[in-house]
């Protein structure tokens, strides 16, 4: 079990900078993320722009604006738990809570902060009426082990660059390997497309473009796909798997069954207090909150998380006293043992 | 009405036809217009933001307005979406000009 002060839901921006608030109040904090990195959205969907409304910087680019942060936060040790989605959580008799991600990793905290910008991460999955049928029984959103297609007839569909990549990796493992595409031009690192192209000169890779799967074939397992391409008869391919790698969107996901009351896909909180949401000890900060004249700005997000540092501090030290600090007056105090501090003015007499 | 103005009608997701009003000095585009009179629910529509990265604000073009060429983000965007037809477009990436008065456009389904 995880012990923590403030368990954190979501490791973009907002999520990042509450650790820093937190810290200031000597509160330990935890991150949870679905992603494999921290960040957020900053990394995963466009770490290459440049952001123009974040003060004091006319131009900082995404990535570099998580970079920064986990800099200025690494001195109050934050914990990770990354590449798992919070999926449950369990109030306890004391107040506290215990939250369960799908991977079963548990934590424990008495303030939770649900920083989840707008949802977790999921593959986008193509509309064919009868797949979640098919779910783990030959369709596969993502390749978790390439084993599973050892010998096996695979149909990847998608133009990416990770439909791409994995129908090269797979030529070496799979019996077969069909990719399918809606257009005939693959958008992919140069060497990806180059890579498809050899393999597809080479019979390694049964190419079917432009086209689509439109349908699903089995029993208890994918027995086949049917495809439809244009100026064809619609056909059939038999296969083990269908592989559909369409990138991910996020979806608010578990967190909507927390009993927590959602509006317009977001979380209503208590904008003129603390942004808690309506159950005590559960806030939520960022684009993942709503209330009137919501703003889905990082800047704001950074407001809502040092506003609802303080309340957590209240609720976890209800009788000790304290009052806001600057850190130019106050330095920073890490829990490692560091200490920034505004340098001492040198006093000399006039003799 | 001002005269910066211009007018779209747009088919919601239920089929429901709304006539707006759209600014064109306000650096608006299709998805902002969409959102700002509600006609698809928050969270649903122009979800990365207007980068041309999520195809949540996807539309269908009906009018025969000339509209300005898909750029590559778009055009790849569009090569993996859903529901994509020979007029779709994202909405994020129509910026409302004088030229769109009487464009028409129908929302595709949310994905």
């Amino acid at each position: 079990m995880i012990e923590t002060d403030i368990l954190i839901i979501g490791a973009g921006p907002t999520g990042l900078f509450t650790v820093f608030e937190a810290g200031l109040l000597k509160l330990r904090c935890h991150l949870i993320d679905a992603l494999p990195q921290p960040g957020g959205q900053c990394s995963e969907i466009y770490p290459k722009k440049p952001i123009y409304d974040i003060p004091a910087y006319p131009e900082i680019l995404a990535g570099d604006l998580t970079k920064n942060l986990m800099e200025q936060i690494k001195q109050f040790e934050p914990g990770f738990t990354l590449g798992e989605r919070a999926d449950t959580i369990e109030k306890q008799d004391d107040g506290t809570f215990i939250v369960t991600t799908n991977k079963g990793t548990k934590h424990h905290a008495p303030i939770v902060a649900i920083a989840g910008g707008l949802g977790s991460f999921e593959p986008r999955k193509p509309p064919i009426s009868n797949i979640k049928d098919f779910e783990d029984k030959g369709v596969e959103y993502i390749i978790k082990e390439p084993e599973l297609y050892r010998d096996k007839d695979v149909v990847i569909a998608g133009g990416g660059d990770s439909a791409l990549d994995w129908s090269v990796f797979l030529t070496d493992v799979a019996k077969s390997v069909t990719l399918i595409h809606r257009r005939n031009e693959f958008r992919g690192a140069l060497d990806s497309v180059e890579k498809v192209q050899e393999l597809k000169n080479l019979g390694k890779i049964n190419l079917i473009t432009p086209a689509e799967v439109k349908g699903i074939l089995g029993e208890e397992h994918v027995t086949g796909v049917a495809v439809e391409q244009k100026g064809k008869e619609p056909f059939i391919i038999d296969t083990d798997h269908f592989i559909p790698l369409f990138g991910l969107a996020p979806k608010l996901g578990p967190i909507a069954n927390w009993g927590l009351e959602i509006e317009k896909n977001a979380i209503k909180v208590n904008n003129a207090l603390d942004y808690q949401t309506n159950i005590p000890g559960i806030y939520a900060i960022g684009d993942v909150n709503t209330y009137p004249g919501k703003l889905k700005l990082i800047l704001c997000g950074f407001h809502e998380a040092t506003l609802m540092c303080q309340s957590a501090y209240k609720r976890i030290h209800p009788d000790k006293k304290y009052v806001m600090k600057y850190t130019t007056v106050g330095g920073v105090e890490g829990f490692d043992g560091t200490k920034k501090e505004a340098p001492k003015a040198v006093v000399k007499a006039i003799e | 009405m001002s005269n910066q103005d211009v007018t779209i009608k747009i088919t919601d997701r239920e089929g429901v036809i709304h006539e707006v009003l759209a600014p064109t000095d306000m650096n608006m585009n299709m998805m902002e217009v969409v959102r700002s009179y509600e006609l698809a629910p928050e969270g649903t529509i122009g979800i990365c933001g207007g980068m041309a990265m999520c195809a949540s604000c996807q539309c269908y073009v009906k009018s025969e307005h000339e509209l300005p060429e898909k750029s590559d983000d778009e055009d790849a965007m569009l090569a993996e979406a859903f529901y994509v037809e020979e007029n779709s477009r994202l909405g994020c990436q129509i910026h409302i000009t004088p030229k769109l008065e009487g464009l028409e456009i129908t929302l595709a389904p949310e994905s």
